[in-house]
């Protein structure tokens, strides 16, 4: 079944789009070993952003801003990378895609990957959680549980901090490839005029 | 002070007269179990029932699964009541100063000192 929770926005790409795609495909190395791209791949996006959000030596407050967007790019890259990588299908036709977008006052990721049905229906129950509970009594809930249980994975206090660290607007959109398989799409979406 | 690990990205040292543990660098591990041996140490200084501190300064970078791991390692003090736990952050890395406070809502106790 076919889903979106959040305000989930198709991405518009025209040609004055600035955009940076990057692209894992499983047939090379599998993407469970690829742990240190994720990092690789979050410096770059974060080192590229800060073209567009240039400082002044003397402007304290243009420099905190640079500081804090690159910040931010890096940690939300990283997070959608670790997710996307833990959680993916091996198989060759199921990539990894991450996109961000540079728009007017804001900066957008689009991450794609596709998972078994377990795993997404972990995910659903966890999104679902997450809009009732809201994201930072779910982020101290978590810490809390994990400090008594030990729970290690799917904690999803990646997704939590966006939200609560960096004012992230996440929304998800699940399209069901067949029965075995949905392809998942997060888009996070925050304001650079900070 | 005396180095503990040792790895491409990140070093985790330590000062024994002030019972001083220094993160350094850039942690990207992979889950709680990757952090196993730095939660060990912290567990284990922090268990010696001195005053400790926790020195993040030239901490630039920690995902999630290393909150995670810092969140986890305050609840235990915090539930074993551990006094005088002190952590030293940077204003100069944006990460900081929300996450850090984040750790404090986990246990009011904690001395938080951004420089």
């Amino acid at each position: 079944m076919n889903r979106v929770f959040g305000e989930f926005e198709e991405s518009t790409v025209d040609r004055e789009t600035e955009l940076l795609t990057l692209k894992f495909s499983p047939n090379s190395v599998p993407l469970k070993q690829r742990w240190r791209n994720n990092g690789l791949s979050a410096d770059f996006m974060a080192d590229y952003v800060t073209t567009f959000f240039p400082y002044t030596k003397d402007d304290i407050a243009s420099q905190n801003r640079q500081n804090e967007i690159k910040s931010a790019v890096n940690y939300i890259a990283n997070e959608l990378l670790e997710n996307a990588m833990k959680y993916s299908s091996e198989m060759k036709e199921y990539p990894i895609e991450i996109h961000l977008l540079l728009e007017k006052d804001k900066i957008v990721f689009y991450e794609t990957n596709t998972a078994s049905k377990k795993d997404i229906d972990a995910f659903v129950s966890y999104i679902e959680n997450l809009e009732k509970k809201g994201a930072t009594a779910l982020y101290f809930e978590r810490l809390e549980k994990m400090a008594v249980d030990g729970l290690e994975e799917g904690s999803g206090l990646g997704y939590a901090t966006m939200i609560n660290d960096y004012n992230a607007k996440l929304s998800w959109s699940f399209v069901e490839v067949n029965k075995d398989f949905t392809t998942v799409t997060t888009m996070v979406k925050f304001e650079t005029n900070i | 002070m005396k180095e503990l690990i040792s790895d491409e990205l990140y070093t985790i040292l330590e000062e024994e007269e002030t019972n001083t543990i220094k993160i350094k660098g850039i942690l990207r591990l992979n889950g709680l179990s990757e952090y196993a041996p730095i939660a060990a140490i912290l567990e284990n200084r922090a268990a010696q029932g001195n005053c400790m501190v926790v020195d993040v300064i030239d901490l630039e970078f920690l995902n999630s699964s290393g909150i995670a791991m810092l969140s986890k390692f305050i609840i235990g003090a915090r539930n074993q009541n551990v006094k005088d736990l002190t952590f030293i952050g940077s204003k100069k890395i944006a990460w900081q100063s929300k996450s850090l406070a984040n750790l404090r809502r986990l246990y009011p106790a904690l001395q938080l000192e951004i420089v």
